[in-house]
């Protein structure tokens, strides 16, 4: 059943309150989720006022506050430019990549916490490991019986335009995480991310194991918890459409039952 | 000091890195029946390989005539004749099976009309020793890397791979005889430390790429591997050679594909001039990248260049066409986007040479093996020790990289490693043990950070040391300014006595995550910054304006560096292999180098 309180020792705290620079150019006001292990105290929100004139990105932002302010604040980041999906964080509200959020884009302070019902590792840090071995169990990988042709497959421009849209997912995890499905069930509903890795290999003309792939997703919790709620595609930072790659799976189960 | 519980794990071989030469050895080793660990301190996909956009050159022909020896020529002559000819021929031979296996794997490259993999043309690839232009670069759309990196993480879950993920590897061990015989690493999520036993380590590490300000690198690209093997005493090689990819964006630094030149996008200057024209009259902008970066340097520097401070060149994509451009270049247009606020098909992007590759990195040979030069041996092998991919100097990229090699050389030299361990190693080998004290230095050197006390933040060394590259270690070099370099990262390097770590937790603890990263780089700084105040002569990558030739008779020859723990510097040499490996290519004697 879904708990409409926050157990006792969820419930965030006020935290540290760090002042703007005197003379700060630009100054924006962050409120950043804050927990560790190392200690048994509740999760606080610390406030950071930030001279944000060198800072395009929010990621900028939080590495200036690591850098000059607080070195014990922690996140994933890596390649800054929205390719890698490590800083995947949620921004007033919403699922994003803080590395292609502008500032700009923001409105008012802005509120920093990590990915939505995920376990905390750290601060920003989110526990994605159940999300990954999820992604392990689609078995994401091209599977064939013919013997592979000593030249590559071949495939059409046509064929290989029907991957487009899907390869390009990062894996970042925050249209999964910004869905209700997941959060509720994410024990045993694959979510919108898996699900587009799955339907990635199932639509692609090389793979020669559709019939499987279908079999496998086939199931109440795997497949159909996904109730069109649209968040992931709402939500996914490069763009893509998981909720469509759902409903091409679901109308291909469909349309083998005759 | 903390006593630090220790977990030992016994393996055939460790791998350090999950990016695409790191996967490739992974699952080759799988593959072959040893038991592999491999340790990464990003989970697989977050790998820098994942940012690679243009494509990887293998002479396939699809899209016109093409020879592997065609490209065995355009990379000795790219690397200004100071790569190993034996191992270039290994790596554009192989890059035909290679290719085909990737795209077995299921890489979702471009395709042609009739169903091949699409190709297309790249710097300095040629077809006739240089007389024709070569479509050799495989790419799927611009983000090739991306599609690889994935694809090949997917055959390690195929192979059932044994990852340890978010590990950060501290330090190899290795027996008195000197043999590699582990890795020492720290579990971030857990905060346990963990010792990773091996009959081989393979280093599979990246570049070093976050010694310089402004670079395409991602955070994570601190050359931890090269920073381990400058501590276990052993040398770098060829450190002084950092190639500058002519197309960063302007102030963000992130890359744009030469890929965009190579589909017929070009540079102009302030004066809207095609200035390449004037640089390279016959390959013109797609002249390999050190001469590009040199010419816009000339450009912006002889007041051409554009904007307010004149400090930039435009690179012009909107004659494409908005089909070209969403087929074929849809990752850059987004990025153009995103960090220039530019539409592509209206408006040209701002662009500036960026710190982009290290092609130098740990000495190999074409197994991979680690070698030093030992009496008169000058390719004796480091037992137990490998490096491949941009943390390994093999060298095939010499003194200057071809675009579209690199993804090339992570998955031939990645796979080459894992098929040589498969030689030496007999599956399920016991370990033989090793003295207690054998990680005590290790240890130690982890603590000590671990309670930094010192004034100066990790983030303040960081930057002075990227200050210091980017203004001394730059695209051109004098030998003045390489002095005042050297005085001025051996600076840095002494003010990490005085660092300031303010997280003591041993989870997820970044903040000393970027202080051992700190030292890493440090090491591969100094070593980068002597490196090329000792090399008086120009190459490649390496131009000094005080010696602007190059000068074969004295230094055609590998720069080996050695950085102690007091950041001294001290030099050898190993002779470039001018031998091939086989009859069926001929040596490229040494000649003047012009696009």
């Amino acid at each position: 059943m879904a708990e409409f309180s926050l157990p006792q020792n969820s419930k965030v705290r006020k935290g540290e309150h760090h002042p703007a620079p005197a003379g700060a150019k630009k100054p924006r006001t962050f409120r950043i989720y804050r927990w560790s292990p190392d200690d048994n105290r509740n999760p606080r929100l610390d406030t950071f006022e930030l001279d944000v004139s060198n800072c395009p990105m929010v990621l900028d932002a939080l590495l200036k506050i690591k850098n000059e302010v607080d070195a014990t604040l922690t996140l994933r980041r890596s390649c800054r430019e929205g390719i890698c999906g490590s800083c995947a964080m949620n921004i007033n509200g919403v699922n994003t990549l803080a590395c292609t959020t502008g500032l700009d884009e923001c409105k008012g302070d802005i509120s920093i916490y990590p990915l939505p019902h995920m376990p905390v590792v750290k601060d920003l840090v989110p526990d994605l490991t159940h999300f990954y071995a999820q992604h392990a169990a689609v078995r994401p990988w091209l599977r064939t019986e013919s013997a592979a042709p000593d030249r590559e497959r071949l495939q059409s421009p046509a064929d290989r335009k029907k991957l487009d849209g899907l390869y390009e997912c990062i894996l970042c995890a925050c249209c999964s995480t910004s869905c209700p499905s997941y959060w509720w069930n994410g024990d045993r509903y694959l979510g919108p991310a898996i699900l587009l890795q799955a339907y990635r290999w199932i639509v692609d003309s090389r793979d020669e194991d559709t019939g499987t792939r279908l079999d496998e997703l086939e199931d109440p919790f795997k497949l159909y918890r996904c109730h069109t709620i649209m968040n992931c595609t709402r939500t996914c930072p490069k763009g893509l459409n998981p909720a469509l790659a759902i409903a091409e799976i679901k109308k291909l189960i469909l349309e083998r039952r005759g | 000091m903390d006593s630090y519980k220790i977990q030992q794990h016994k393996f055939d071989v460790v791998v350090v890195g999950a990016g695409g030469s790191g996967l490739r050895a992974t699952f080759g080793l799988a593959e072959k029946g040893l038991s592999t660990a491999c340790i990464s301190k990003v989970f697989p996909t977050r790998s820098h390989t994942v940012a690679a956009q243009g494509g990887i050159a293998s002479a396939l022909g699809n899209m016109g005539e093409d020879d592997w020896r065609f490209h065995f020529y355009d990379t000795i002559k790219g690397s200004d004749w100071l790569a190993d000819q034996d191992a270039v021929e290994y790596m554009c031979r192989e890059a035909i099976p290679a290719v085909i296996e990737l795209e077995h794997y299921g890489v979702p490259f471009s395709r042609t009309e009739d169903g091949k993999i699409y190709q297309r043309p790249f710097g300095g690839m040629t077809t006739h020793y240089g007389k024709g232009t070569a479509q050799r670069t495989c790419a799927a759309a611009d983000r090739t890397g991306h599609a690889m990196l994935h694809t090949l993480y997917q055959q390690a879950l195929k192979h059932q791979a044994q990852f340890f993920v978010e590990y950060f590897a501290l330090d190899l061990v290795f027996d008195s005889e000197g043999a590699c015989r582990g890795v020492l690493a720290w579990d971030l999520n857990e905060g346990a430390l963990h010792l990773f036993r091996g009959h081989a380590v393979v280093l599979a590490t990246g570049g070093y790429g976050r010694t310089y300000f402004s670079c395409t690198s991602a955070h994570t690209c601190t050359g931890d591997g090269g920073g381990m093997v400058l501590r276990a005493g052993l040398p770098l090689q060829d450190m002084e050679f950092v190639q500058f990819h002519p197309t960063g964006v302007y102030g963000a630094g992130c890359l744009i594909t030469e890929g965009v030149r190579g589909e017929g996008g070009y540079l102009t200057n302030g004066k809207g001039e095609r200035f390449m024209e004037r640089y390279a009259p016959s390959a013109k902008d797609l002249a390999s990248r050190d001469v590009v970066s040199r010419a816009m340097t000339i450009e912006i520097r002889e007041g051409r260049g554009i904007g307010e401070h004149k400090d930039h060149m435009h690179l012009n994509l909107m004659h494409l066409g908005s089909e070209v451009i969403r087929e074929r270049l849809p990752g850059i247009a987004e990025t153009a986007r995103i960090f220039a606020g530019v539409d592509v098909s209206k408006d040209p992007i701002p662009v500036l040479p960026t710190a982009h590759y290290n092609m130098g990195g740990i000495p190999t040979n074409f197994h991979g093996e680690v070698v030093q030069r030992k009496g008169d041996d000058n390719d004796a092998v480091v037992p137990g020790l490998f490096a491949i991919g941009e943390a390994a100097c093999v060298s095939v990229h010499g003194a200057n990289r071809l675009g579209s090699n690199s993804l090339l050389d992570l998955v031939v030299f990645g796979r080459a490693a894992a098929n040589r361990c498969a030689e030496l190693i007999r599956p399920h080998t016991p370990h033989p043990d090793l003295p207690a004290s054998v990680l005590d230095t290790a240890l130690a050197r982890f603590d000590g950070l671990r309670h930094a006390k010192g004034s100066t933040p990790t983030a303040k060394l960081r930057l002075d040391m990227q200050r210091t590259m980017q203004r001394d270690a730059a695209v051109f070099r004098t030998g003045q300014t390489l002095r005042e370099g050297c005085a001025n990262i051996d600076k840095v390097y002494a003010g990490f006595g005085d660092v300031q770590v303010s997280d003591r937790s041993l989870v997820w603890n970044s903040d000393l995550v970027e202080t051992l990263e700190l030292a890493n780089l440090l090491g591969q700084a100094v070593a980068t910054m002597h490196s090329a105040e000792q090399r008086t002569e120009s190459r490649g990558a390496h131009a000094r304006e005080d010696f602007p030739d190059r000068d074969d008779a004295n230094w055609q020859k590998h720069t080996l560096s050695w950085v102690n723990d007091a950041g001294e510097t001290r030099f050898d040499y190993r002779p470039v292999h001018m031998y091939t490996m086989s009859k069926d290519v001929d040596v490229v004697p040494p000649k003047k180098r012009v696009y």
